[in-house]
């Protein structure tokens, strides 16, 4: 079982490899009935993915080329943009600044917090699926309305979270419009869905073969050394499934700060994706706004490079040799 | 004597253990559940209820006109339809072309099929806004902004990648004998498909509409980017106009929140068997 969030990944492989086994073209009439229905079946995607996907991809690096306004013609200005944005435009800088710090708190967090529960969980406690529905609820609901009850929670001056402090004597801050407190705010906001996380960690954890254990215990092993030395070893592909996918995610928020924030204040919680649609969709800068999805995009492709490279420090693998 | 002792503090702790992972799991649980138990208590609150420390957890009076109010100071009825019928249409096209491409994965044999996995899989992870700029000049050109166009075609065409991966891999579970035996007795192999692949295949293709709606019910960045005529708006981008212009109405927000959040707890409740099947299933989350 903890093997099935990288079904995914291991699917990839599997299938790179057999894709390039084999090479051998041929016309459309010399293919079997049997070949002729799978490309039709999978026709409609392939238009889609070539309409939708590959060409506005291309044209968008095109795009990120041009000074376009959206109502006067585009005109070729080479790197022009990209540059712009290292020498002359502060708020990219910022916006990645705090797309970052907010993504390498969030999704650690998240994690640690959904291990916990999952371990929790684990426990073979009563009532599992009842409490697992109530800890997954939160993350069925999202966008719009949770960032309206998220508004009225922070709220500095009868919000619940500080009502909740006020009980214990502690006088919260302004939470959304202090410049120190925005970002915790977000990443306070993104725990309470940890619910996703919790599942996939308990398949993982109930994947872990109980001989380990059973080995561990007669070596006097304690439940403090048997986490760090079989558990989290044992889910480690999980985790980093769940990480991957987690920064991919988290790097592209945008619902929670456009509604609650606008990016404020003073820039604290521009995210890049909110400056993104501000460029492309409020000062029509379709040029500019293509390229900075571009930076954004080769930057968590970058991200999600370094994060498979170390992988292999701390991801282990069953079947797989260390040191050898 | 030594031996009993021994067990009997080993079950003494254990039991500690046990009610300590009750105890956290059960402040956990009230965490989680607090927000809305918030906004439920806040949308049936008078304005000076809202405000009032300390905390009003049971309001006295309970203002059950905040419901219909809400729901009329902006046109919301018009809204949950305008989004049920992009929701409904986004369900339709991405199950019946997802579970086409996914039965040529998981079913057909041909030249080129893993390079074209491969290729999905790959979109899984190309981010949204990369695509989201250009792609609105495309459907401009096409005339379709301010339509439903952009945000129900794009389903018809094989729609996320992820419901593709979700249904091939439950495909790849059913049993190939069965299809060898209804070709032998005459049928088509999209006959085994309709006939036999689909039947079977239930479950995952409720998983597949459970995580459509809850995705389309609540996506807001692309529907703001399409839709300009309010006559047009999605639920949220109704509830994003009644928060810009009645910034103060906490309670008549809140209610127009809980509306809006009801059908998504709902459908998940009832199809959750499905649903957490599906998250672990695929281990992504859509």
């Amino acid at each position: 079982m903890s093997s099935e969030s990288a079904t995914l990944m291991a699917a990839i492989h599997e299938n790179v490899a057999s894709a390039t086994a084999r090479k051998q073209k041929r016309l459309w009439y010399q293919l079997t009935g049997e070949e002729r229905l799978a490309w039709t079946l999978v026709l409609p995607w392939i238009i889609g993915f070539v309409a939708f996907q590959l060409g506005p991809m291309l044209a968008s690096l095109a795009l990120s080329l041009t000074e376009w306004r959206m109502f006067t013609p585009a005109e070729f200005i080479g790197l022009a943009n990209y540059a712009e944005m290292i020498s002359g435009d502060p708020l990219v800088l910022q916006a990645f600044k705090v797309t970052t710090i907010y993504s390498l708190t969030s999704v650690p967090l998240r994690i640690a917090l959904g291990v916990l529960v999952a371990m929790l969980l684990n426990a073979s406690i009563r009532g599992l699926a009842f409490i697992r529905t109530v800890y997954y609820l939160p993350a069925t609901v999202s966008g719009v309305a949770v960032a309206m009850v998220w508004l009225l929670i922070l709220n500095g001056d009868f919000g619940m979270l500080n009502r909740a402090l006020g009980l214990i004597g502690i006088e919260g801050p302004y939470w959304l419009t202090d410049t120190r407190t925005v970002l915790a705010s977000f990443v306070l906001m993104s725990l309470w869905s940890v619910g996703a996380g919790i599942i996939i960690y308990l398949a993982g954890l109930q994947g872990v073969p109980n001989e380990l254990y059973e080995a561990a215990d007669v070596d006097g092993a304690g439940d403090w050394v048997k986490f760090w030395r079989i558990t989290l070893p044992m889910i480690s592909p999980v985790l980093f499934f769940q990480f991957v996918i987690g920064m991919i995610d988290a790097l592209q928020e945008f619902a929670g700060p456009f509604i609650m924030t606008q990016g404020g204040p003073g820039n604290a919680s521009l995210f890049v994706m909110l400056y993104l649609f501000r460029q492309g969709f409020e000062f029509f800068q379709m040029g500019y706004a293509s390229a900075l999805a571009w930076v954004l995009f080769v930057y968590i492709m970058v991200l999600t490079l370094l994060i498979i490279r170390s992988s292999a420090v701390w991801v282990y693998y069953e079947g797989e040799v260390k040191g050898s | 004597m030594a031996v009993r002792s021994i067990s009997e503090s080993r079950s003494k702790s254990k039991a500690v253990k046990l009610t300590f992972v009750y105890l956290t799991l059960l402040v956990g649980m009230v965490i989680v559940i607090l927000p809305f138990l918030w906004m439920v208590s806040t949308s049936l609150k008078t304005p000076a209820a809202v405000f009032k420390i300390p905390t009003v957890w049971i309001p006295n009076p309970i203002v059950w006109e905040n419901y219909p109010n809400s729901m009329t100071v902006l046109p919301f009825v018009r809204y949950i339809m305008n989004t049920a019928q992009i929701t409904l249409l986004a369900v339709i096209g991405a199950t019946f072309s997802g579970s086409l491409a996914a039965f040529a994965f998981a079913r057909l044999r041909w030249r080129g099929r893993n390079f074209m996995f491969v290729l999905v899989l790959a979109t899984l992870m190309l981010p949204f806004q990369v695509i989201m700029i250009p792609q609105f000049i495309l459907f401009r050109s096409l005339q379709w902004l301010d339509t439903y166009l952009p945000l129900v075609v794009p389903a018809f065409f094989g729609g996320s990648a992820f419901n593709i991966f979700l249904l091939r891999q439950y495909f790849m579970t059913i049993s190939r004998e069965l299809d060898d035996a209804a070709i032998i007795d005459g049928c088509t192999r999209f006959g085994v498909y309709w006939r036999i692949i689909l039947p079977l295949s239930k479950a995952a293709l409720m998983t597949v509409v459970i995580f459509i709606v809850q995705n389309r019910w609540q996506s807001f960045l692309v529907p703001l980017i399409y839709l300009f005529d309010q006559k047009k708006y999605t639920l949220a981008l109704g509830l994003r106009l009644f928060q810009d212009q009645y910034t103060t109405d906490w309670e008549l927000m809140m209610a127009a929140a809980t509306v809006s959040m009801l059908p998504v707890l709902l459908v998940f409740y009832f199809g959750q068997r499905y649903f957490i099947q599906g998250v672990v299933f695929t281990g992504v989350k859509g």
